[in-house]
């Protein structure tokens, strides 16, 4: 009934050199499931390799190229003259004033759908979607229609009463923006309501028990907490209106010349690689530095999966 | 601010219906001032439900709720003026742990020494002083857990509510923060309201206990009168551990399977009528010590015998299949008790541990 307590018996010990073995297997075995890991990724990096960085290596030299000889050029062309300074400052205004905009537009709509409740919150996120599957161009142009001096916006505006005459939506700096915000919406909402979804309920609730009116307990906790994926979104819109061709082509009517236009022109047109490649690469290099102090702000890989 | 003494809660038949489901169904209930009441029932049978009609959280589809005198039932959250401690802890990830203390403060409007001091205080009440400064992800669960009892009291709301705030913490750590909120009950003396389906920390904690099922208050007792005089066969069973036997009126006494059931407890008059076996009550003897038709004997063989630490629970086999669960204090008593596997055994149950329960009431 009362067992003597005994020491628990040893393992025999493996022999030094059947120990060696199992380990140097051990080891041959972990290489070879990196190898295997590898060889997955290598049609993609390949490819990314291929496509994407060989170019971009290849336009930055083409950059510095002046007829047959290496040169600033280029660089001090974009510098010197006022056409392309103004180029640049139409393309980051336009791009500011559709991302704050899309930010405007888009937050609260976002909320909404994030606070709707199952077969509503996704038939929302589907409608959010849908402009995705009809072509850019399509869009674009009707826009051209709806927006025009006789479109259907100006006739109803007209016939409430709310305006004399037509106003010009299009054609010019307003119908680009119009456009193009509405192009980019989605990649604002969909980032946004992401964060949105993300935060426990129990954040709202928590602050309205410790006294927290519903507007002090959005501003003091919701906002905070969602604004990750809000400044996703953002840049997302941003960094894609930096290089809008397209729309500001179709609805600008000549009057708003962007930098994508201008590399169009440059390659396209008169046929100066060079200078084209400097404009793309003066625009590569901006958007990384904005997203480099944007990372100071917050950290990028939590930007870009969105989440709090 | 003001010092105001502990406030009671009365709900008024207070029913919430989702659909034709009753969670709620007419429930009545009185919380005394600075009583310290538990909610205890197994998951979906409506205690999370009265818990959040009382934050304001749930609209009731009728009935009232008052605290104190007032009628609070379509008072929104926020000007309830209750702390709530949350299952997740709820506490915000983008402020540290001082902030989110001074939070309730600061919706509150008051002068910024003053919520420095207090918060101060309400880290010390806790045992976290010198943490404000961390941020909630570099708090382990017991100290997240206590930040958010700091924050839910720190603005000395009425009433304090409290939703399974245990059950994401280990056992030894849900020990000690019993004891913790036990502590801090007794000194602050604030009415309390506790919502959990462990039956233990329920006994624990209260000073009376509400067990819930279907949406209903099944039984409203203290502790000791809960476990020892449970008023239903879901009570005897979902409190404390326990077998039951069904017995039947024979002539004017009670037999189960024929064999007389003596107790010196109540008998409900209500059809069925079920014996309340606790494994710490019964006694456990060989079998060869039987003699005669004495009453509250039950013969059974020995399946197993477990050592727990403390004590060894013998699982004995009845003659209509039913396992009966016998604890054994470890120690002389207990080891003296010579027994093997397959062995036959006796149960006994003395007349004044006889407990006899109905059906759901």
């Amino acid at each position: 009934m009362n067992p003597v307590p005994t020491a628990p018996e040893a393992v025999p010990a493996l022999a030094p050199a059947a120990a060696e073995e199992t380990a140097a297997a051990l080891a041959r075995d972990a290489r070879r499931e990196r190898r295997a890991a590898l060889a997955l990724a290598l049609p993609a990096l390949l490819l990314v390799g291929l496509v994407a960085l060989l170019p971009t290596l290849w336009l930055f030299g083409l950059s510095l190229v002046e007829g047959e000889s290496l040169s600033l050029a280029h660089y001090r062309r974009l510098i010197e003259e006022e056409s392309y300074r103004r180029i640049f400052w139409t393309t980051f205004e336009i791009a500011a004033v559709v991302t704050l905009l899309a930010a405007v537009l888009g937050y609260p709509l976002a909320y909404w759908l994030s606070r709707l409740s199952e077969p509503w919150a996704g038939l929302g996120l589907v409608l959010v979607l849908v402009p995705f599957w009809t072509s850019l161009l399509v869009r674009t142009y009707a826009w051209l229609v709806l927006l025009q001096r006789r479109g259907l916006v100006n006739q109803w505006l007209l016939a409430l009463g709310l305006i004399e005459e037509p106003l010009r939506l299009v054609h010019n700096w307003t119908g680009t923006v119009i456009g193009m915000l509405h192009i980019l919406l989605p990649f604002l909402v969909l980032p946004t309501y992401a964060s949105l979804k993300a935060i426990d309920p129990a954040y709202p609730a928590a602050a309205a028990s410790l006294g927290a009116s519903p507007v002090k307990a959005f501003w003091t906790v919701l906002f905070p907490l969602s604004l990750p994926g809000l400044l996703a979104g953002c840049l997302l819109v941003f960094v894609l209106a930096l290089g809008f061709y397209v729309t500001p082509a179709i609805l600008g009517g000549g009057r708003v010349l962007m930098v994508a236009m201008k590399v169009q022109e440059n390659a396209g047109l008169y046929l100066d690689w060079g200078a084209a490649s400097a404009l793309a690469v003066v625009l590569l290099l901006a958007t990384l530095v904005i997203f480099a102090l944007l990372a100071r702000l917050v950290p990028i890989e939590r930007l870009l999966v969105g989440r709090s | 601010m003001e010092r105001r003494g502990p406030v009671g809660i009365r709900f008024e038949a207070v029913s919430k219906l989702y659909g034709a489901h009753a969670a709620l169904d007419r429930v009545s209930l009185e919380v005394e001032p600075g009583e310290f009441l538990t909610l205890l029932g197994p998951s979906g049978s409506g205690k999370t439900t009265l818990l959040m009609v009382l934050a304001g959280f749930t609209r009731p589809t009728s009935g009232r709720v008052l605290v104190g005198e007032r009628d609070v039932t379509r008072l929104p959250p926020h000007q309830r003026d209750f702390g709530v401690v949350f299952q997740s802890y709820a506490l915000f990830p983008h402020m540290t742990v001082a902030q989110n203390v001074a939070y309730p403060l600061r919706m509150r409007g008051r002068p910024r020494a003053e919520i420095a001091r207090r918060v101060e205080e309400a880290l010390a009440l806790v045992r976290l002083d010198g943490m404000g400064e961390r941020r909630p992800d570099q708090l382990s669960g017991g100290q997240r857990q206590r930040v958010a009892l700091a924050r839910a009291i720190v603005f000395e709301p009425r009433v304090l509510l409290m939703d399974e705030p245990l059950s994401a913490l280990d056992k030894k750590l849900r020990e000690a923060m019993q004891i913790e909120i036990r502590r801090l009950h007794e000194r602050l003396g604030i009415t309390t309201l506790y919502v959990t389906h462990d039956q233990r920390e329920a006994l624990t904690l209260s000073d009376r206990v509400a067990v819930i099922e279907g949406g209903r208050i099944r039984q409203l007792d203290p502790p000791r009168l809960l476990y020892e005089q449970p008023r239903s066969r879901f009570v005897a069973e979902f409190v404390g551990e326990a077998t039951l036997l069904p017995i039947a009126r024979v002539g004017g006494g009670l037999a189960w399977r024929g064999r007389p059931v003596r107790t010196t407890r109540p008998v409900p008059e209500t059809d069925p009528l079920f014996l309340v076996l606790r494994p710490e009550r019964l006694e456990l003897s060989p079998a060869a010590a039987a003699h005669g038709a004495e009453a509250n004997r039950f013969e059974g063989i020995l399946e197993d015998l477990v050592f727990q630490g403390e004590s060894r629970l013998a699982e004995v086999r009845l003659e209509d299949g039913t396992m009966l669960a016998v604890r054994l204090p470890a120690g002389p008593r207990g080891e003296s008790l010579a027994l093997a596997r397959g062995a036959p055994v006796l149960v006994t149950v003395a007349p004044e541990d006889a407990v006899l329960v109905g059906e759901l009431p």
